[in-house]
């Protein structure tokens, strides 16, 4: 792996900070929220952490793709298969799963053709899909409910979900089917990251797209029925897109993405599980997609780089600190041109030059001792004097860059200006420069 | 370019491709030699890109054929290198410059083998032809659009094809970034490379390529930049809207309102 980045390190310290605190969530449910775990809660829970890696991880594709709402259509089409599966082959958990991918999995076929075969557009194809087939699952769950067959009890919980229902086989199939799942992922990978990123250029270096594109929605398939049990069709998209939407905004790797929404995907799954078992009356699926949405506020708002506080919080660093820098340039020009840099200012010019921002960046530059202020005039002080004069240098230097840096064969950087172009630049680099400089320039 | 004996490297035959029932490229016949650098001209809607992604088998025929070295592409995959258009593509995608650029070499690692270290080194080698070797950890979302077409180019050098293919590689980037492209482009000419750029500039024609062909749904006129490039066959590929200079570097084409 060679040496880790400071972001790489924050990401895995994450994914530890995470699974840390789903552990440790056990006995603070025990002592706080006086939750027993019963075989019931411990079943339920198992499951719902299981799920959420599983749909974590296959979900995260959906969002780089796009298709969040694909999940939700697809979901919402494995309804009349359970129905079709029931009446054909009786109650069997697994059967009945079988009937909700095979009806899910015509579902996208249906819509990849529509697309690509008429003029109609994904979304509108996916709205015709959702409606369709589960309106047909509706009505065959109606037909199936007047017959006079115990059976059937039960079997309308595949709308909204009814975790309570959960045994340890179940959770035992989708631990099984989706570890199937990942093998195929691993086995994939390069192929899956090819395609979701760049298809026209997998396509035309000889991979076979559309299978690939068929597979991988078949993965997301698989990862939607194994939860339909738990979250239902109409919920299960949460489930589906919400981890890897989470885990977008904290790193910028596909790897690390994966992993940490499957991470966050068990943590939503368990502690959404065992929060309702506080209380009968909540029900498990809509409480797991709460939690889990919980988790992508706390993404958007705080996380570097992409969230929203963090991005508030630089740009208001932006503003102070290109404020300081206007206003300096400012008054430094104004004092040499009129006998010196320790020639007062008067406020009104700077205000009247800059308005507020030359407000801001007075109190900024007081607060590090580059001005003075005497009897509504500002004076900058050696030290701001001297700051001034570094930062006019820096300019020069960054001009002479992009005038000469070709010709001196220096390398190609980009031209951040606000910093020190030493920081960037070599030595023996900055010294070429200062010599191009000294000869003056074109 | 007297010598007749050089090697055809693509050879098109035959070529139309529609989009319903409407043809997008009627009836291409286009021989490319060996080692040049061709700039497919035309005006929008003229089937550029389409022609270069039918033969690549991007998107399917009509009729007709491209043969690679004689092959066809199937069995000339190796041979092939693309630059797709830059826009193509999601610049949000969590992943790095030296990881795009090794997607390059994902055909000829084949199924299920992973990249790594030799093909590691050669994108970052690449990368070093672009200029772009200090970016190679850069995440793809803090690129300038100069930078997002070096990383392609790089993308395609890993490729290290006989011909390439680029879809408007200058669109919309800057004056050091086309030099640079530019640069690239006559070093692959001469370790014997054949080149073939969707190219919009009518300016640019004459100083950066020695070949050209004008298409407008079917193929104008083909051949030797110098022979080709005339006031004449610009009229014929767009239309009299179009008004042409003569001047010391060959024609120049402002476009008419």
């Amino acid at each position: 792996m060679g040496h880790l980045s400071a972001e790489d390190r924050r990401v895995w310290l994450l994914i530890g900070a995470v699974m840390l605190m789903s552990v440790l969530f056990i006995p603070f449910s025990q002592a706080v929220l006086a939750i027993k775990y019963t075989y019931t809660v411990r079943i339920v829970a198992l499951g719902g952490s299981i799920l959420g890696i599983v749909s974590g991880v296959l979900g995260s594709f959906a969002v780089l793709r796009r298709e969040s709402l694909m999940g939700d259509a697809l979901s919402h089409a494995a309804l009349p298969g359970v129905a079709i599966a029931f009446l054909l082959a009786g109650r069997e958990l697994s059967v009945l799963l079988i009937g909700a991918g095979i009806a899910s999995w015509i579902g996208v076929q249906f819509i990849r053709s529509v697309v690509s075969t008429t003029r109609i557009k994904q979304d509108t194809a996916m709205g015709i899909v959702l409606a369709t087939w589960f309106a047909a699952g509706i009505a065959l769950l109606a037909y199936i409910q007047a017959r006079p067959d115990a059976s059937q009890a039960g079997l309308d919980s595949f709308i909204f979900g009814q975790a309570a229902a959960i045994v340890e086989r179940d959770v035992q199939l989708i631990s099984g089917v989706g570890m199937l799942a990942f093998i195929v992922l691993g086995l994939f990978w390069k192929e899956f990251k090819l395609v979701t990123f760049d298809p026209e250029f997998a396509g035309a270096n000889g991979f076979r797209v559309r299978f690939i594109n068929t597979l991988l929605s078949t993965l997301i398939v698989v990862a939607i029925v194994l939860g339909l049990q738990l979250a239902g069709v109409i919920l299960m998209v949460g489930m589906l897109i919400a981890p890897g939407i989470a885990a977008r905004q904290w790193t910028q790797k596909l790897n690390q993405m994966v992993i940490l929404s499957a991470v966050f995907g068990a943590f939503a799954g368990g502690v959404g599980a065992v929060l309702s078992a506080v209380d009968t009356d909540v029900p498990t699926g809509p409480m797991i997609i709460v939690v889990a949405f919980v988790i992508v506020m706390i993404s958007l708002a705080f996380a570097p780089g992409r969230g929203l506080i963090w991005t508030w919080l630089q740009q208001r660093g932006d503003q102070r600190r290109f404020a300081a820098q206007i206003t300096l340039r400012d008054l430094y020009r104004y004092a040499q041109a009129h006998g010196g840099t320790s020639h007062p200012v008067p406020e009104d010019i700077l205000i009247g030059v800059g308005g507020s921002s030359a407000q801001l960046g007075l109190k900024q530059l007081e607060r590090r001792g580059y001005v003075n202020a005497q009897a509504g005039k500002w004076v900058l002080t050696a030290q701001g004097a001297e700051a001034a004069a570094n930062d006019a240098h820096n300019q020069q230097l960054w001009d002479a860059y992009r005038v000469y840096g070709d010709e001196l064969d220096l390398p190609l950087i980009n031209e951040d200006r606000q910093r020190s172009i030493d920081e960037v630049l070599s030595d023996e680099a900055v010294v070429r420069l200062e010599h191009q400089l000294e000869r003056g320039m074109r | 370019m007297a010598d007749k004996k050089k090697s055809i490297a693509l050879s098109i035959n035959d070529l139309t491709v529609a989009y319903s029932s409407r043809p997008a490229i009627w009836d291409i016949d286009l021989d490319v030699p060996e080692g040049v650098l061709m700039a497919v001209v035309g005006p929008n809607g003229a089937g550029k890109s389409t022609l270069i992604k039918s033969v690549l088998n991007l998107v399917p025929r009509a009729a007709g054929t491209a043969l690679f070295y004689g092959k066809p592409y199937e069995k000339a995959r190796s041979l092939v290198g693309y630059v797709p258009q830059r826009g193509s593509v999601d610049w949000d995608f969590p992943t790095s410059v030296v990881d795009v650029v090794t997607m390059g070499l994902y055909g000829k690692l084949g199924w299920f083998r992973r990249p790594g270290r030799k093909e590691r080194e050669l994108a970052l080698h690449a990368l070093d032809q672009v200029g772009m070797a200090d970016f190679a950890q850069r995440q793809i979302s803090q690129l300038s659009g100069g930078q997002q077409q070096r990383t392609f180019l790089a993308r395609a050098l890993v490729q290290d094809a006989q011909i390439y293919f680029m879809d408007e590689p200058f669109a919309a980037v800057d004056a050091v970034t086309e030099r640079a492209i530019v640069a690239i482009l006559r070093e692959l000419r001469e370790r014997g490379k054949t080149v073939i750029v969707v190219h919009h500039d009518l300016q640019t024609v004459v100083d950066y390529f020695d070949w050209v062909t004008l298409m407008n749904v079917e193929v104008i006129a083909a051949g030797p930049t110098n022979d080709i490039y005339t006031p004449d066959n610009l009229r014929r590929t767009y239309g009299g809207r179009v008004a042409y200079l003569d001047n010391d570097h060959g024609v120049t084409a402002l476009a008419g309102d």
